[in-house]
Order: C-alpha cells, then structure tokens, then sequence
C-alpha cells in the first residue's frame, strides 16, 4: 500500500476501507470486490479544497472550503462545506461557534446579487446595470471634485484636498484590495477615508 | 500584537483585560489553555462582568466601566512599593534614567500646559534635557529628582489601593492579590502576557488604558519576551492589514504620514522626520524615512515621480487639520458639508455613536454608495421599519446605489491576522448573481472618471492621471500584482554601496526585504514593512510549513509576518545586556559572539555587538519610554479621566469632564448627560454566537442568540421592578432601545466613593436586517466623542436609564 497517501485520496479509499473491513472479518472477502464497488464515496472526497482564512476575527483560522466544481479550472464552483484547517498552526482544525457556520454568511439570503439603485424620496430598491451605477459614481464623484477640490490653501500651496466626498474601506478585504483602494481614493484628494479600525 | 497567538503558550501569567478572549477570540483563546495545562500558567481576568474569559480564570476582579487607567498606576505603584521589578531590564532598556525639562509638572490631574480654550496642551515642557552632545542627560543613580524613575514614583503616588478601590469598585484584597500574582513576573524567568481588545480602545483615554498596561509590562520586563508583550486582539479579519495598508485619514502605506499643509514641499516634509539618535550607537530605525517614503511615490506615480517633482509630493492630499476621522466626517455630513460617501463593506448606521445623528448625516448626502456582500442597514438606512428604524422615507433626498462584492470564499489575496501574518487565501466559489471584487470595482470607478477627466479638463486631475496603473489587465488588477507592488522591486539595477562593483538586486526584480530600499528613486515599495512578503523566490504568504523545531510557537515557515518575518517584535529585550537569554528555557534569539542566531528573526542587525545597540530599535533613544514625551495628546503619563459620561466626579479633579483634550463638538457636548439624570452605566460587548453585524445574516447564529438582550445585575432587576426575561427600555440622553432583560449574578453593583454604581451590559449584535429578529445595538445610544489621540468612540462606559416596558410593544 502506496502510504504517501494524499488527503483526498485518504478520504476516497476510508469509506470502502472501512466496509471491506468489517466483510473479511465476518468471513465474506469474496464479497470484498463487489462490496467496494457500490460503497458511496465519502461525498467531500469528490469534492475541490480550497484553503483559506476565517473572514470574522483576526485569529484569522485557517480553514478548508469543499466546493462542487472546481473555480481554478474555470468551472463554476458552488461552496459544500467549510471545516478548520488540522494543519494550520494556530486553530489546529478547530472553529468556534461562528466560523463553523461560516458557510451560512456565503451562502446568506440577503447577499447582494444585483446592482440597485434607492431614488431620493423612493420607499423602494430598482435594479440598474453596473454600466449605470460607474456612469452615475463617477459623474457624481468629477462633479464634486470639479466643485469643491481646494487646489491650493491661501499660501499659495497645493493642498489638492477634497472633504466632500469621503470613504470608509472594509477589513474583511485583502490588503490587495486595500491597495487598490489606497490609490483611486487619494488620487482624487479624498482625505476623509477611514477603516473599522477607527471604531 | 508583538507576539503571536501560538506564543502565548509560553506564558506564566495571562491578563485579560479591556477583552474578553473566551468568547470574542475562541479559538486564540485556545494558547491561553496551553500554557495553563502545560505551564501551569494562571489566568487574571479583569472585566465589570464575569464573562466567560471569566469563568475559566484564576482569578477575578471586578472593575468599573472606565476607571482602567487607575487600577494599573495602582499596580505600578504596587510593584514599585515591593520591588517587584526587573531591575537589569529597567535600567538599560527603558528610559527611566533620562532627565525631564524642568518645567514639566502634574497638578489636579493634569499637566503642564493645557490650554482650556483650545482643549489641548501646549507640550513644550513634556520633554528630556538634551546635553551639549545633543543626547538626553542619562542619571544611572536613578536619584535626580527630574529623572523619569522619580517623576514616575511621583506620579503613581496617588494610586494606593485604597484610592483604586474607591475609583474602581475593585475590593482591595482582590486587587492586592492581582498586585501580588503580576509582580511574580518580574522574575527574568517569569513573564506575563497582556490581552486587550476594544474594552480598552473604545475610551476617550482609550490609547493611555494601554500605555499604562505597556509601562507595567516594561517595568517587569515582560516586553520582547516570549509569552509576554502587549497582545492587541484585533476585531476584523483584516483590520491590521487595512491600517498597514494605511487606509486611515492620517496615513500612508507603513504607518507613514500624510502630509500636512505646514509642509509645503517634499524637503520640509522630510526634515522633520530624520529622527536622529537620542542616544549614543542607536540605531533609530526611522533614520530610513526617506527611502519608505520615496520607494512609496514610486510606487503610486511610476515614472511620473521624479527628483525634480519632489516624487510627485505635490499630487498627494494635504490635511489641514490632523485628521478627517470618521466621527469628523459624519459630523460634517450632519451639517450638510458632504456630498457624497463610500462605503466599503462596513455598516457604520450600526458601527458609530448617536444613531440618530448618522441617520440624520446620511439624509443630508446626495449620495451614497455602498459596496457589500450583504444587505446593510446602512444601505437602507431610509427604510422605515417601525421603532427598529422610524425614518420618515419620502422626506429623505439620498440616492443610494448599493453594489454587490465578493466575499472571502470568491476572492483572493492576504489578511493579516493579529500577530501581523500575512496569510493567503484562495477562491473557491462562484459569486452569487452579478457580485464583483472591490478590485474590480475600484478599477472601474478609476477608469471611468479618468476618462471623464481625459474628455473634460478639470481640476488638478495630474494625480489622476499619473497613477501608475501598471497591470495586464487594468480593469481587474489581480491580487499577485497588486501584492507584489506592495512588496517592491528594483526599477534600476541596485548597486553596492560600499563596492560598486557588486550588483544586489537587477533591474525589476523583486526586492527580498526593505533593507534594500532606496532614496534615490531606484526602487519602489508601496508598503515598506510588507517588503520580504512577494520576493524572488515567491509568494512567502503563500508558504505553509508548519514545522515549529523550536517548540517555541514561532512557525517562521508559515505564512509571512511583517517586519522582515519576525514573530515578536523587540526580541533582542530577551535577552540580558550580554546577549543571554533572561531564560534560557525561553530562546527567540541570543548573541553567539559573532552574531544573534535563534529560532526567531532578531529585531536587532544580526551584528550588533550587545551592550552597544539597545533593542528597541525604532526610538532614538534605542530604549522603550515610561515617558511618552509629546507622543501623545493627553499626557506623557497616563494619568485617571473619568469618562465623559460618569457616575462619580474625578477625585483628582472634581471639575474635569471626561479627557480635557478630547475632541467634543459643539452639540454632542449638549447631548451629554449627568448621573442625576441618568446613574446607570452602560457598557457593550460582542457576543460568542456573534460576529458585529454579519452573522444576524446567518440562521445557525441567528437560531444561537436570536434576539436583542440587555444584561443587568438581580439587585438593579429588584430595585427597578424588572423580571428575567422581561422587556425594557433603556434610554440615553440621545435615544432609545427595547430589550429583553437578562438578570444575571455575572454583573454586580460596584461600591464607588461610597456609593452603589450599576451596570447594564448591551450587546452589538442586531439591527433591522438579515435572518435574527430585529433589535437595536448599543450605537443608539452611545455618546458621540472619542479617543483624544485616535478618535475611538467611547462606546465603553456612558450613561443611561433603564425601566420595564410593556410587552405589547413592537
């Protein structure tokens, strides 16, 4: 037996392990063959693992996602299954109460799915295009800036400052997408801009 | 944090307080159990609640909301008192010797030069006497009546215990024995380890809670140390990386900062930051200011950054003020002075004081833009849904676009957790319907008012249109791009300094750490501290050998954690004068005549000859401060404030409210009220079931706590008529919330200055959207004024009222 066993493979060969097993020492190996052959697979072993980080608190737990599909591939993947990750060296495998439901926050109904737009005065969401919602952000955003951008202060000093339009950045994002962020938002002189650590 | 969570294993003594690790950090809380099982490491849990941290500890002490600081210049003097300090480490590694200007003082608990008119200090005099050397006068006797050991002596005096159980409603033997117990870590072979969260930075002296616990772990010489250090347990998966990341008002990538209009051109800029020693053979680390910040304006503008330009200086925002804190902000949007406001996965109708007032800010925007995975309710904040949100819908003006974003399971990229790794992560799922990355967002927002600014002309669009955006696909940067830009590289080939000949680093590739990182424009770093993360050899946050050989908890193979891969900053403090370990059970690193070798990466260059170069590298002075000189806003010391909000007057200063120097605007100081009207204080506190605002969203979390709650002592429930699990209101002078009441024995009334204090505990967790029942959170009702040096809310410890309510309601 090959013991440089992978995970996954582990996994796959546990299940029919298992029932073979038990049928030689009750005295059926002829069975053995047949038997393996019609044993469900473990289901997460058809599964793809994807590692990655709890999203909650900066415990930051590693965790492994089992999804159908394989996104890296180019397949659509839909997420299974979220267990911690036994090889990360600070939660060992365990979760607490909110990360083992993680997948639930994923797969929530009120995530978002569709660009909207709430009209001033309306009671109500409409669906836009995302093409609509860039238009009417950057239009508002050149606007504003075009308006009320201080150039330059009394002394003459070019301050580019803009306190009229302001942003508060998540900490669930990636320090990537934190970078991405950094650059439009002070391109365009935004000095209001705040994360949760303010709070 | 300056050490990991796997390195409180290696601890004697934990203190949880200002936190409560149990139920907000379980699985951290974890190392915590390790050290006590295998250890036999005890556990202090100091809390106004018995909370679950609690119910696992050694021992524990009640405190009151707010009075923190008290209670550690209590256990500083305590240890002074009884000699519990690790003198070897006090005396060389702190700047206890130094002398003090001669007109710096302390009186009715302030000190010298405040300026009542302008809340704040003129800070001259908080500063040491320089000699004709330019180094500040050192007094080894530690005897002259200006050296920091005596003002320090001088100004712990008042804290007996006493005067801290009077303040705080600690009973005095409990306190003593928590003197006691942390003293025993002055041994040099015995640590403690200080674990905080939001219950000390949500203060209006939220910054000088922990200075003060800093100071207590510096005189036992705890800090550098395994199982020791100051242990920040950050709240967001990735809210250390956004603030390395620099997205706060004040800040650039690395904890650089932005400019202030004082400084006109890049030259001024920088001369006020060449941090020269303040001491012989210091290392000054920030000496390198410039090459951070000139590899950083090569990052952001490219080619466009050049010599001439002051690297491109001119295009970055200048702050007139100190900072456009959040706070500031949503009080300009109250007062109609903002047009338009982003936010970027944060819920801040939820997250912020005085809901009230955001309601009313966000009704003055034209726009708002909302970025989320899910629905917020600050994306509906125009909604009516009865007492929950009672808005009148149709007067409010708002346009509101709400965009759809990944999450963590559809996104790639690296978080920092609270032991600054960072740690990758992979997609591994499909977005739901049209759901985008904030990348691709942020991208498109660029692309499209560049163009308009292309087409149009406009105001100064230089920096807009010089942003280097160098990425194959500039609609969607990926986040290897991205990552490796925050690492840096060489734009030119790196030569030698001391022999030109040598080549370090070729033209374009990625520089192995900010050692290499230059003033001259050769290189470009977006964030110099990151440097090491995204080299040559790969993707070191990517890395995930968890072998730990030293048994240390350092897992220099996992992950990457900034500075330079080092696990706990200071290191070279644990260590003696001569380079031994102060236990040679305990090894990071030690001096083997030659050079520091360890399990861990030294926070000291590799050759520094001990007794030359003190460890705390990033001072002038090479050593760490009892004396914060005019670091921070309120004081040199940290000395007691009541909050703004208080059942009992400040016995050092019977007419200071709050901090002095605390920024209040003008109507939240009218919205701020007195224990005759309201005697009670609140306090809030996250949940084990929950996290903030999100999980609501989830059933599992919402079947686990499903319904808003307030948490009140048996004896407040008899005297104000309130059942177990009966409805109330509780109500601030600036609103209102319906709860059900949780009479516990986990609160106690607390006796100060003779009288009874109560307290009512408020959990975060619910708001008027996702799978739980509707509820409130504590933002209803907190006061509106934060942290005087960072401008943290003081969501910690104000005032209210509370009454049984009819059932009906609602």
């Amino acid at each position: 037996m090959n013991i440089d066993l992978s995970r996954r493979s582990f996994l796959r060969l546990s299940g029919a392990g298992v029932a073979a097993t038990s049928l030689t020492a009750m005295g059926f190996s002829e069975a053995e063959a047949a038997e393996a052959a019609h044993v469900r697979d473990f289901k997460l072993a058809t599964m793809t693992e994807t590692r990655n980080i709890c999203t909650y608190c900066s415990v930051a737990c590693g965790i492994i996602m089992y999804s159908k599909g394989d996104l890296a591939a180019g397949e659509k993947a839909e997420l299974i299954h979220i267990e911690g990750d036994a090889d990360h060296p600070t939660n060992k495998g365990t979760l607490c109460p909110k990360g083992a439901a993680l997948k639930d926050y994923v797969k929530a109904e009120t995530r978002l799915t569709h660009p909207r737009i709430r009209r001033p005065g309306s009671d109500r969401f409409e669906e836009i295009t995302w093409d609509e919602a860039f238009d009417k952000i950057a239009r508002a955003v050149k606007d504003d800036r075009d308006a009320n951008l201080i150039e330059k202060n009394a002394e003459g000093v070019q301050v580019n400052r803009l306190t009229t339009t302001g942003f508060l950045a998540a900490s669930a994002t990636t320090n990537e997408t934190a970078w991405a962020t950094w650059k439009v938002v002070r391109s365009l002189g935004l000095v209001g801009f705040d994360n949760q650590a303010r709070v | 944090m300056t050490n990991s969570w796997t390195d409180i294993k290696n601890t004697d003594l934990v203190v949880i307080m200002g936190g409560n690790a149990a139920e907000a950090h379980p699985c951290g809380f974890k190392w915590v159990t390790e050290a006590k099982h295998h250890r036999g490491a005890k556990l202090i849990v100091v809390d106004p609640r018995f909370n679950r941290s609690a119910s696992v500890s050694d021992y524990y002490a009640p405190i009151r909301p707010g009075s923190d600081i008290a209670f550690l210049m209590g256990v500083i003097r305590w240890c002074i008192e009884n000699d519990k300090v690790q003198w070897d480490y006090v005396r060389n590694y702190t700047n206890v010797g130094y002398l003090v200007r001669e007109d710096f003082g302390w009186q009715d608990g302030m000190f010298t030069g405040y300026d009542e008119e302008k809340r704040s200090y003129d800070q001259t005099s908080w500063e040491y006497e320089l000699g004709e050397d330019g180094y500040v006068i050192n007094d080894e006797t530690l005897t002259h009546p200006r050296c920091v050991w005596q003002l320090l002596k001088k100004h712990v005096d008042v804290y007996t215990p006493e005067f801290v159980e009077n303040l705080c409603g600690t009973p005095k033997d409990r306190f003593l024995k928590i003197c006691e117990m942390i003293g025993e870590t002055a041994s040099p072979t015995k640590t403690m380890t200080s674990m905080y969260a939001l219950g000390w930075t949500q203060h209006s002296k939220g910054a000088q809670n922990i200075r003060g616990m800093a100071m207590l772990q510096l005189l036992l010489g705890n800090i550098g140390v395994p199982g020791g250090g100051m242990n920040a347990l950050r709240g967001h998966s990735n809210i250390q990386g956004l603030t390395d990341v620099g997205l706060m008002s004040n800040l650039i990538p690395g904890y650089l900062n932005m400019p202030r209009e004082t400084e006109p051109d890049f030259a001024t800029y920088m001369s006020t930051r060449a941090n020269k020693p303040l001491r012989p053979n210091q290392m000054s680390y920030w000496q390198n200011y410039g090459k951070f910040m000139v590899s950083f304006m090569k990052a952001l503008w490219g080619d466009k950054a050049t010599a001439e330009n002051g690297w491109g200086y001119d295009w970055l925002p200048k702050l007139d003020i100190a900072q456009y804190d959040a706070m500031r902000m949503f009080n300009m949007m109250k007062n109609g002075e903002v047009n338009i406001y982003f936010c970027q996965g944060f819920n801040p109708l939820l997250s912020f004081p005085n809901r009230g007032k955001m309601t009313e800010a966000f009704s003055k925007l034209k726009l708002l833009v909302v970025m989320d995975p899910l629905a917020t309710e600050t994306a509906a904040f125009w909604e009516n849904h009865g007492i929950y949100n009672d808005v009148d819908t149709a007067s409010i003006q708002t346009e509101v676009l709400e965009l759809p974003t990944t999450c963590f399971a559809e996104d790639e990229g690296a978080t920092v957790n609270s032991g600054r790794w960072l740690q990758w992560h992979w997609a591994g799922a499909t977005p739901p319907g049209q759901a985008k990355t904030d990348v691709w967002i942020m991208a498109q927002i660029y692309h499209r008012i560049k163009a308009l600014y292309e087409t149009e002309g406009g105001k100064s669009p230089e920096p807009i249109l010089n942003l280097s955006w160098d990425y194959a696909d500039p609609e969607e940067p990926t986040a290897a791009e991205l990552a490796k830009e925050l690492n840096g590289r060489a734009l030119t080939t790196l030569y030698d300094a001391t022999d030109p000949t040598k080549v370090v680093l070729e033209a374009g590739k990625q520089v192995s750490g900010f050692g290499q990182l230059r003033d001259d424009g050769s290189t470009a770093s977006a964030c110099w501290i990151y440097a090491g993360c995204f080299t040559e050899d790969g993707n070191a946050m990517a890395r995930r050998d968890n072998s730990d050989p030293s048994g240390m908890g350092v897992h220099l193979n996992w992950s990457f954690a900034w500075p330079a891969n080092r696990r706990v900053l200071y290191n070279r403090a644990s260590c003696d004068l001569d380079g031994k370990p102060w236990d040679p059970s305990r090894v990071l690193i030690e001096w083997n005549g030659e050079k520091w070798v360890g399990p861990d990466i030294p926070d000291i260059a590799v050759t520094a000859k001990p007794r030359e170069v003190g460890p705390f590298i990033m001072n002038p002075e090479g050593t760490s401060r009892f004396f914060s000189r005019r670091l921070m806003r309120d004081g040199p010391f940290p000395t007691h404030m009541e909050p703004f909000e208080s059942p009992v007057a400040n016995p050092l200063n019977p007419n200071m409210r709050g901090n002095p120097v605390a920024r209040v605007f003008p109507d939240d100081l009218a919205n701020m009220a007195t224990s005759d009207e309201f005697p009670l204080v609140a306090t809030s506190y996250r949940l084990t079931e929950h996290f903030h605002y999100w999980t609501k969203h989830n059933y599992v979390n919402a079947v686990n706590q499903p319904e808003f709650f307030v948490e009140i002592s048996e004896e407040l429930a008899a005297e104000k008529g309130i059942v177990k699990g009966g409805r109330v209101r509780v109500w601030s002078k600036r609103g209102q919330v319906w709860a059900k009441a949780v009479v516990t024995k986990r609160i106690r009334p607390l006796i100060c200055d003779g009288k009874p204090v109560h307290v009512v505990g408020i959990p975060i967790h619910w708001g008027f959207k996702g799978a739980a029942r509707k509820g409130f959170g504590p933002n209803t009702l907190g006061p509106f004024v934060g942290d005087a040096n960072i401008e943290t809310p003081e969501f910690k410890a104000y005032l209210v009222n509370i009454e049984p309510a009819s059932e009906g309601m609602a």
